[in-house]
């Protein structure tokens, strides 16, 4: 086993996942098992959506065999049997993340959650829930600050926010080398800003944001973070009470669980003085012809029938990484990150985008192949079995930015080889010369 | 032929750098709704390819047919390829008989390769047809023929407006 240099959130007891243990572990994964074109499956897209381990795929048949119902409604056996799953569900999905049951909201996907941030603070805005909300509310005068480095989930929701508003949207700028201009941060953090959002690790960079930081500079101002923990939640340890933001979000299927599930935390105190966003049964007290009571968190945000099997099955996989160790399995996907950043960027004509090699990074690694487009080299990979994902990864600000249209991303898990991220290594070295393109410096 | 190499042959890979016709930014610029001239914007949002390509339609013989046709354009080898070549095919060719290629390429796109390519009515075109089989690189074979068709009738309706005395 090897251990590496210790991250800020390591513990020097602990080691990283070796070739063995993931062996072991994608026995557990039914898909990986196939061949693409004749060649064994290399799967690199985790980043986009991650496999499902078998317990996942179990518990989920298991709760429709035996215990599917409504939940919170009716007084049956299966009702009852069906909240338990649904509530304790939420209890190991709180944990995991370090936040309070309560404190948990279910939604669709990350996506869903930010919207539902941002439509509770819209309606805080046209006066919805009194002067209790009136933390929320955005007026023309106040500021909104996102990064240039955005997945379009946490843009384009403050983006609307802000016109209906009148409020004005903000963004701290990134360097050359795709990290966070801090500098420009601190001069865009003032009594305007009302919300600061920005991801915990990039989905593109690869690289994690000082999280300590930019909530210090909310802080010294009074404004709301909220945190996307999309890349984060399934790749490191995490504890949102320990960073301090007062918001956060993720997706299920990032994270070995289904698709349709994803979470938001807030703070149990603002969270009970927010408007709701989706209105409608389960999420009210008493209602008359005109008008309703809702309930408090996390009901109030949980408007009509939830993914119930989906979120027993999100607890499966928040289990299954537990039992495994986020410590190791993050470890574990530094040296993968490392691996590719290296092996990548000694190729000629290849560029990695975000920190270099020997710093920082998960084990996601976004590159530019010189004179090959991304949708070529992500076909020339496919075509080897090996699935990334090319394209602009829904974060076209931060592409034109790094001066590029398209990027191809390998991004790896828990059940990633080594051997794995060799053969893409090997393979992208192999592109430029396929595609004619000579390398520069070399003959033409 | 391996998959990939169906799907890159040498005459595909050697127009996604010759670019024939994808020099509209150094034509001078045709004012927008002249006569016989039609210009169209196609993006595609998946992946970012986009062109703009700009073709003029003119009196040929007792009839008419495509003069001019240029491109500008950023994408990959397929997207690229697909618009040099159309870029060499369009020109003396009638209106109809532009409109009645497209279709028939547009129909062996969308065959996921089960449609045999006409190849005298595509001529080097026939060579994307290994793109039928990879259905997320249709768009991106279409995506100057989409162009094509967008200009041609908008050439096309110019003409019949100015032609109102
Ligand atoms: C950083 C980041 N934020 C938000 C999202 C959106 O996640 P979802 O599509 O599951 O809502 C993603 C996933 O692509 C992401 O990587």
């Amino acid at each position: 086993m090897t251990m590496v240099s210790t991250p800020a959130w390591g513990d020097a007891q602990v080691s990283a996942l070796d070739d063995d243990e993931v062996r072991r572990i994608r026995n557990d994964f039914p898909v990986l098992d196939q061949e693409i074109n004749g060649k064994p499956l290399v799967y690199l897209d985790s980043g986009a959506t991650s496999q499902n381990p078998r317990s996942v795929l179990e518990a989920e048949q298991e709760f429709y065999e035996q215990r599917n119902s409504a939940v919170h409604r009716g007084a049956h056996h299966l009702a009852v049997e069906a909240t338990d799953s649904f509530e304790d569900a939420r209890a190991t999905v709180a944990r995991f993340v370090g936040v309070q049951d309560d404190e948990l909201i279910w939604t669709a996907n990350a996506t869903a959650g930010l919207n539902l941030l941002a439509y509770s603070f819209s309606n805080a805005s046209v006066g919805r829930s009194g002067a209790e909300a009136g933390r929320f509310a955005l007026k023309p005068s106040d500021e909104v600050l996102v990064t240039e480095m955005e997945h379009h989930a946490n843009l384009i929701p403050w983006q609307e926010l802000c016109r209906r508003t009148g409020a004005t949207l903000k963004y701290i700028p990134i360097d050359d080398a795709g990290a966070l201009r801090l500098e420009e941060a601190s001069r865009l953090v003032t009594a305007r800003t009302r919300i600061l959002a920005f991801t915990h690790t990039s989905n593109v960079l690869g690289n994690i944001n000082p999280v300590a930081v930019l909530v210090r500079m909310a802080r010294e101002v009074g404004a709301l973070v909220v945190l996307d923990a999309c890349q984060s939640a399934p790749h490191l340890p995490l504890d949102f009470k320990a960073l301090d933001v007062d918001f956060a979000v993720f997706s299920g299927h990032k994270m070995l669980g289904p698709t349709g599930i994803g979470a938001v935390y807030g703070r149990s105190e603002l969270l009970n003085a927010m408007p709701p966003f989706l209105t409608g049964g389960s999420m009210i007290t008493t209602v008359t012809m005109e008008q309703a009571q809702y309930l408090p968190a996390p009901q109030r945000f949980e408007a009509g029938t939830q993914p119930i099997s989906q979120a027993v099955a999100l607890a499966a996989a928040v289990n299954y990484l537990s039992e495994t160790g986020m410590q190791r399995v993050a470890l574990r996907e530094a040296e993968l990150g490392q691996r590719l950043v290296t092996g990548l960027s000694a190729i000629d004509g290849v560029r990695v985008l975000g920190p270099g090699p020997g710093e920082e990074r998960t084990g996601l690694a976004a590159f530019d192949v010189a004179g090959v487009h991304a949708h070529d080299v992500g076909q020339y990979l496919d075509n080897l079995g090996i699935a990334v994902r090319v394209g602009h990864h829904c974060a076209q600000p931060l592409h034109r930015r790094l001066g590029l249209t398209a990027s191809t991303r390998a991004s790896t898990y828990l059940y990633t080889t080594s051997g794995e991220v060799d053969l893409l290594v090997g393979a992208v070295a192999g592109i430029r010369p396929y595609f004619g393109v000579a390398a520069p410096g070399a003959k033409s | 032929m391996s998959g990939l190499d169906s799907l890159y042959q040498q005459l595909i890979l050697e127009h996604s750098k010759t670019r024939s016709g994808g020099d509209l930014a150094e034509q001078p610029a045709t004012p927008t709704g002249t006569a016989g001239t039609g210009q169209s914007h196609q993006l595609n949002p998946i992946c970012g390819d986009e062109i703009t390509l700009r073709l003029r339609v003119g009196a040929a013989g007792d009839g008419q047919s495509v003069t001019e046709i240029h491109w500008n354009g950023d994408g990959c080898a397929i997207s690229m390829a697909s618009a040099s070549i159309l870029s060499e095919m369009a020109p003396g060719m009638s209106p109809a008989s532009l409109r009645r290629t497209i279709d028939h390429f547009r129909e062996l796109m969308r065959s996921r390769g089960k449609l045999e390519a006409d190849e005298e009515l595509l001529q080097d075109a026939a060579a994307l047809a290994g793109v039928a089989k990879y259905p997320a690189r249709v768009k991106c074979a279409m995506l100057a023929w989409v162009a094509a068709e967008d200009a041609l009738r908008q050439a096309e309706a110019g003409q019949e407006v100015s032609r109102i005395p």
